[in-house]
């Protein structure tokens, strides 16, 4: 009974000492689950092998041999530092906007609408992750970015005393701003489905306690509710973050970039994300070291992406090991 | 309604400092219409925003004075927490809307029959790309779910110790990969193996399966882990042994639950864009072979019109809108289908 006890996935590993002979089904079946599971590692090794392979020839590339890519930056990490500023830079201001609206929509979605209106809620915000990348780029571009010309205006005459909203307004509305927002919808279901998770796992009796002592709807949840998941909140917002550096072609539709350093946000002239950069640049970079350097880009954003993605798990898997309640 | 009359004046002494409960809408009503009144329906967008910024402060202001502090506040974050949750359809029905209006002009017959093969202006198709699309999403579906299927298989029934724990690390960083890693992953692989700038479709679909393994694999491990122990042991009580238990008693157990998440994954690949661009590519013809030449996709045909357009030619913007329109549809389909089999096969847990 013991055994069974700490096992909680099968009860199986008990059986190997009753079995008598060995049957070779089950030798073949464990082998190729076995197999699978090994073969996730080598595909995982793969990728990083093959990015490793052909990145590293464009990082120690002289700008002379890879001059569509390259252009006029003197090396590898002159091109690929304002890529990454912009990469990581569009993520937060995405960031910005999405995780309080998340943390709203999943609070309104756990303990404000009507349970029975609560499942459907949920079915209309995880609509918003079925919506394929590339039609919030064609959206971005051709509906949403005009209409934030002129608020974007506005903006500019009159708090362009702020350094963020300085500079010439752009009349396309295609900037660094309009790619966060759009960024900000497409990471928004998946925040929003990680705080209403643990909003909804925060013990009943927490919140009941919080409300017989008299607190109002909005004490209980900031007593009982934020302060149970506020690491369910980070984790989801980092989960976020690692999706919003990934994302592609929304931002390369939408940005107009052209590969600067600069905190205004409102200007014509913006920096580029690395993924925008190689969906736009591969074409034109044809083969050989051009293409090696847009490859090296890739591997930066894989590490990048890689530690938000580790540090987001381990504050989750943290949070299992210390959660007093059950 | 005379429930309600009867208890406000029964319990008058007890409801005294509270605002009827009407109140909320009808300040709602008056902010709008002020909104309305003093910006004019030309603006809408900035009227209905202005009534929505006066509704909070007038709420707000007449709970203080009304109810205090404390209720104050609380009435706020209810308005704040819903007026957080309709910004956030706001991009949706947009999109929708969009989609619907402008999809629609050219969403007949002459596009589903025909390609884009030597099309000059009007006219043409995306019968390419929607092959396209369900030839490579196929490919990677069944790269994908049986090496997903078997790793959960593994985690679930066989995996102990460390090597499971890795694999279950190693799956969690997989569903971090950005989609445009894999598609380098897999142009670097294919243009090692086939020489620099190969483009087929089976390359497009080695890179969707990166993307897609990892969702598989915590799909059906979720869904492996809620059978109950009774079956297997059940079942081991019998002498059957472990792996016609697993074949025979656990999978149809939780069968309906993984082909939900095989859906769903299928869903989330068919999509993806950027890995497509790197590896399948853009062609205008029709291309039914997935191992030679490039293989044209649903998410490139509208990549790709869009850029034809130059975001100013009306044939080409209406082919993209089209294309972005059966692109939803498709997947709104899927998730559809992923909901009809969750709720009339749903996993038999025994209680």
């Amino acid at each position: 009974m013991m055994i069974l006890m700490d096992d909680t996935a099968t009860g199986g590993r008990s059986a190997g000492s009753f079995q008598g002979k060995p049957r070779p089904g089950d030798r073949v079946f464990a082998g190729t689950a076995l197999g699978a599971g090994i073969l996730i590692l080598v595909i995982l090794a793969a990728v990083t092998a093959f990015l490793l392979i052909q990145g590293v020839p464009g990082m120690l590339a002289d700008p002379a041999d890879a001059p569509t890519t390259l252009g006029q930056s003197a090396s590898f990490w002159h091109y690929v530092g304002p890529l990454a500023f912009g990469t990581v830079w569009a993520s937060l201001l995405a960031l910005l906007f999405a995780v309080p609206l998340s943390i709203g929509i999943a609070l309104f979605i756990s303990h404000y609408a009507p349970r029975k209106l609560a499942a459907l809620l949920g079915y209309v915000i995880d609509l918003l992750a079925a919506v394929p990348s590339v039609v919030y780029g064609l959206w971005g571009i051709t509906v949403f970015a005009p209409a934030v010309v002129p608020i974007y205006t506005w903006l500019n005459a009159h708090l362009g005393w702020i350094p963020l909203f300085a500079g010439t307004v752009s009349v396309t509305g295609r900037t660094i701003l309009t790619a966060a927002m759009v960024l900000a919808v497409m990471v928004l279901p998946i925040i929003t489905a990680i705080c209403r998770e643990v909003f909804l796992q925060t013990p009943r009796l927490h919140e009941e306690a919080a409300l017989a002592l008299g607190a109002t709807r909005w004490e209980m949840i900031r007593m009982a509710v934020l302060p149970f998941a506020r690491p369910g909140i980070i984790s989801g917002a980092m989960l976020g973050l690692g999706r919003a550096l990934g994302e592609t072609m929304a931002v390369a539709m939408v940005l107009s970039a052209s590969g600067i350093v600069t905190f205004q946000l409102l200007t014509a002239a913006n920096p580029s994300t690395i993924p925008a950069n190689i969906a736009l640049k591969f074409g034109e970079a044809g083969y050989g070291l051009n293409v090696n350097v847009l490859i090296g880009t890739g591997l930066v954003l894989f590490v990048v992406t890689f530690a938000v993605n580790a540090l987001a798990r381990w504050i989750v898997n943290r949070r299992k090991d210390f959660s007093g309640a059950n | 309604m005379t429930t309600v009359a009867t208890t406000k004046t029964t319990l008058s002494s007890l409801t005294g400092g509270e605002l009827p409960r009407w109140t909320p809408w009808a300040v709602l009503a008056a902010a709008q219409a002020l909104g309305l009144v003093v910006l004019g329906t030309a603006n809408l967008a900035g009227a209905i925003v202005s009534g929505v910024v006066l509704y909070l402060v007038t709420i707000a202001a007449l709970s203080g004075v009304v109810e205090g502090r404390r209720k104050a506040t609380d009435r706020l974050v209810t308005s704040l927490v819903v007026a957080a949750f309709v910004i956030a359809t706001v991009p949706l029905v947009s999109v929708t809307w969009t989609a619907l209006s402008l999809g629609l002009r050219r969403f007949d017959a002459v596009f589903f029959t025909h390609s884009m093969a030597g099309v000059v202006g009007e006219g043409g198709g995306a019968l390419h790309a929607i092959i396209g699309t369900l030839l490579i999403t196929l490919a990677a579906t069944v790269i994908s779910v049986p090496i997903g299927l078997m790793t959960s298989i593994y985690l679930v029934e066989y995996g102990r110790g460390p090597l499971a724990r890795v694999i279950t690390f190693f799956v969690d960083v997989m569903t971090g990969i950005p989609s445009i890693v894999a598609g380098l992953f897999a142009y670097a692989l294919f243009s090692m193996m086939f020489g620099p700038g190969h483009r087929s479709g089976i390359s497009g679909a080695v890179a969707l399966s990166v993307l897609m393994i990892p969702v598989v694999v915590r799909s059906s491990e979720e869904m492996l882990r809620i059978v109950p122990n009774e079956l297997r042991e059940a079942a081991y009580a019998l002498g059957v042994p472990k792996w016609l238990t697993i074949v025979k008693v656990v999978l149809p157990t939780c069968i309906a639950g993984i082909m939900t998440g095989v859906v769903l994954a299928i869903a989330r690949v068919i999509g993806e864009t950027a890995p497509l661009l790197l590896t399948a590519g853009y062609i205008a013809n029709m291309n039914y072979n997935l191992f030679a030449d490039r293989m044209t996709t649903l998410p490139l045909f509208v990549f790709t019109t869009y850029r034809n357009s130059g975001g100013t030619d009306v044939t080409d913007l209406d082919r993209a809108w089209a294309g972005s329109l059966v692109l939803i549809l498709i997947v709104l389909a899927l998730n559809l289908a992923a909901r009809l089999i969750a709720r009339y096969f749903a996993p038999k847990t025994g209680r």
